[in-house]
């Protein structure tokens, strides 16, 4: 039998999959929610029919997401992550014993439940003590909050459907003020080659660095992800994301890791020309 | 919910198009695109669909000018849906609807009731009717700086000093959501011989949603103007006229056949009545969640301090006798920024456009189109417009209302031979012409006031907060007509 699971990236361009069954499929109240089992990429999630995350390549997205400003600010003890439902952002976290809070806001409890019944490599630390799960709009909960955490990671959807409100300027001035003085917002960024995608890069640095006194974006690779190449925003009140890296303190915390290291953490940053010219066309508009 | 005597499930004009459509006629008739195959570019943008009923009248199709079917069963079942006796389809605009319901009832000279604070359109019928107003103040919030609905002695007093009235307009909601004693004024009126017309056109809703204030027809009153397209869903530009039984509904026609098209849009009625049967048949749960909507925002932008979302608890049973809940009014002064400032912030910084800021508030519609995300933007908005750009308040402007001083009826003046001044050259003269902000569009000058130095003021003072200022017939409103004096 010959059966594929087709993500369309762009109008003109399709990402297959071949799949051996589909382990789940619901609605709810937010979105279509599916997870697919592959000879490739192991168990996969997609939601309203856009992959989010594949069993097989997950590490390197999740680890970029969490290593990058841990590196850079070992002592974060209180962490407010949005979105992040299927729980791989959150089991980096915890791989960190000074870590001593992480508030995670999904807005979909259903994809919760889910990725902890079938994805358990993944989501199997959101019972970790340390996590309190809240299921609400990112974009309320974080209003309420200020001067309150260390690090957000912004692990959101598309800017389309109900993960629209979190690429709005309101949401990351929203953000601004939930952070400390030495605080972090980490967020996905999309990806700079389809236009579809760069065009929201190009409004969210824009609309970042409006606001943050240092705002940088980094790139690491994600097969299963449009054009294979993936952003995410390093925004700070006060830390370089290269030049305060503490590269000795985060080695000598002897956490193993399948894509991150200190050397890709410098390296990160280092953005092909097309893609320095379009940021700072952001800012020039 | 009120029963409904017919069968809201139909909507004729609809049923007949798509059968228009499902026939394939070949037609040899306007518009000249023929269901857009004449315009390729034009087809791709609004797509073939929608070109394909942009048609002309036909006897399949009925004629809007003189309805005998399709147009008459959906007009009939549109009065059975708001309660009136009679229900016009109207394409030019609610503009046109409020115009209609003046020159129905009052000819050259004769004279008509009504606040200062109304849309231009009614203005406007005066200087087309030559219709005298007879203004009455409307209440002022004086903190708030909004001018508010009539209060019911402030009317009872106009009436007895004119008893040669022909009618009282009424604006309910005001575009703040402001009621007036809609009910108690069609009482005195009536009394006293005269019809009451009103200009409903923010308030759609109030015919189809529980708990909202109560509607002109169902308040007794003779004519209404009705926005569908504003918080209905109809598509921009069409709207209802209601009658109600003591109106001749004939001669309503034929005043508005004087000036509205004969190629009216069957795009524009048939949103017309879909509209109207998705509001007979689901409105009273869309306007509650409407209301939900509302009420939520208020609560959470006045949890931000220094904003003030306000709503029934203003209501002092005169001029402001009740409120519309589904306006969202924020008074911004307090954080030393005038609503157009909000308004224009929100645009440029947030992507957020809202209906209006005027010097101290802005207003936000919120209607059957709204879901909580947006609302969460647009309160995250003002969290942070508050973080990042409040001040000081001192030194704000503080005065809306001015009482105008009317020296000629606006037809005279605004016919009369004018000179063209510069702006501050203007004070004491009589205005020849409009000068208003746009939105709202309530006039700071209307053709045939004395022009005060209060009112240059604050029109200069609109301009520099940025107000859009539309009315003069020079575009760069630096000169004003004014009436030449002997």
């Amino acid at each position: 039998m010959d059966l594929w699971f087709t993500e369309e990236h762009t109008e003109n361009v399709r990402f297959s999959i071949k799949v051996d069954k589909q382990i789940c499929h619901l609605n709810s109240p937010y979105q279509r929610i599916d997870i697919f089992e592959s000879p490739e990429f192991g168990r996969f999630l997609t939601l309203d029919g856009c992959i989010m995350v594949t069993e097989n390549d997950e590490f390197m997205y999740h680890e970029m997401i969490v290593h990058v400003p841990m590196a850079v600010n070992p002592e974060i003890k209180n962490v407010l992550v949005i979105g992040a439902g299927d729980g791989g952002t959150v089991r980096e976290l915890t791989r960190y014993d000074g870590i001593e809070s992480i508030d995670m806001v999904e807005i979909d409890e259903e994809v919760v439940k889910v990725c902890k019944k079938y994805l358990p490599t993944i989501a199997g630390k959101l019972d970790d003590e340390r996590v309190n799960i809240f299921y609400e709009d990112g974009l309320k909960f974080v209003r309420s909050k200020t001067n309150e955490y260390d690090l957000v990671i912004v692990d959101s959807t598309d800017p389309y459907g109900p993960g629209e409100g979190l690429f709005t300027k309101e949401f990351y001035g929203n953000c601004y003020k939930a952070l400390k003085d030495d605080g972090i917002l980490v967020n996905q960024h999309e990806n700079p080659y389809y236009k579809i995608y760069s065009d929201t890069m190009i409004k969210t640095h824009k609309n970042i660095g409006s606001l943050f006194e240092i705002a940088k974006v980094y790139q690491f690779n994600l097969p299963t992800y449009p054009s294979g190449n993936w952003l995410f925003g390093f925004a700070s009140k006060k830390y370089d994301p290269v030049l305060n890296l503490d590269a000795d303190k985060w080695n000598s915390l002897d956490i193993k890791t399948r894509y991150y290291n200190t050397d890709i953490h410098k390296a990160a940053f280092a953005l092909p020309n097309y893609v320095i010219d379009a940021l700072d066309s952001s800012m020039r508009n | 919910m009120r029963d409904y005597k017919l069968n809201q499930d139909r909507a004729p004009i609809y049923e007949a198009l798509k059968k228009y459509k499902s026939n394939r006629i070949v037609s040899f008739d306007v518009p000249g695109h023929k269901q857009g195959k004449g315009n390729h570019e034009l087809t791709e943008f609004l797509g073939k669909d929608c070109l394909s009923v942009d048609v002309n009248s036909m006897k399949p199709l009925d004629n809007l000018c003189h309805p005998v079917s399709v147009i008459k069963e959906a007009e009939e079942l549109a009065a059975d849906a708001f309660g009136a006796n009679h229900a016009f389809f109207m394409t030019n605009g609610t503009s046109s609807a409020v115009q209609a319901m003046v020159m129905s009832c009052c000819k050259s000279g004769e004279k008509i009731i009504m606040p200062r604070n109304v849309h231009r359109s009614a203005i406007n019928a005066l200087i087309v009717s030559g219709a005298v107003p007879v203004y009455v103040n409307p209440g002022v919030n004086k903190h708030l700086g909004i001018p508010l609905g009539m209060a019911v002695d402030d009317v009872k007093r106009a009436i007895e000093l004119h008893s040669d009235a022909k009618a009282v307009l009424v604006n309910n909601p005001t575009y703040y959501g402001v009621c007036s004693n809609l009910v108690e004024i069609v009482e005195i009126a009536h009394k006293a011989g005269m019809k009451v017309l009103v200009d409903e056109a923010h308030g759609t809703h109030f015919y189809f949603g529980k708990n909202l204030p109560v509607s002109a027809m169902s308040a007794g009153a003779d004519m209404a103007a009705v926005s569908m397209h504003k918080t209905g869903g109809s598509l921009t530009q069409s709207s209802f006229l209601l009658c109600g039984k003591n109106i001749n509904e004939g001669y309503v026609r034929q005043i508005i056949n004087l000036t509205q098209t004969t190629s009216s849009s069957y795009l524009l009625l048939s949103s017309l009545d879909i509209s109207r049967r998705n509001l007979a048949l689901r409105g009273k749960e869309i306007f509650e969640t409407v209301v939900g909507l509302a009420d939520y925002a208020r609560e959470e932008i006045n949890k931000i301090g220094g904003f003030y979302a306000f709503s029934k608890e203003l209501i002092d049973k005169e001029a402001f006798y009740d409120f519309d809940t589904t306006k969202l009014s924020i008074y911004t002064r307090d954080m030393g920024l005038a609503g157009i400032e909000v308004y224009d912030i929100l645009r440029d910084e947030y992507d957020i456009q809202i209906e209006f800021g005027d010097i101290g508030n802005i207003l936000a519609i919120i209607s059957v189109g709204d879901r909580s995300r947006e609302i969460e933007r647009l309160i995250a908005a003002m969290s942070e417009i508050k973080r990042r750009y409040s001040k000081d308040s001192s030194g704000m402007f503080d005065h809306e209302y001015i009482n105008p001083h009317i020296v000629f009826s606006p037809q005279e003046a605004f016919y009369a031979d004018k000179i063209s001044l510069p702006i501050m050259e203007t004070e004491h003269k009589i205005c020849g012409e409009f000068v208003m902000c746009y939105p709202p569009g309530i006039p700071i000058l209307a053709p045939g006031e004395r022009i005060t130095k209060e009112t240059l003021d604050y029109i200069i003072y609109a301009k520099e907060k940025g107000c859009v200022l539309t009315g003069t017939e020079d575009m760069n409103i630096e000169y004003i007509n004014v009436v030449a004096e002997l």
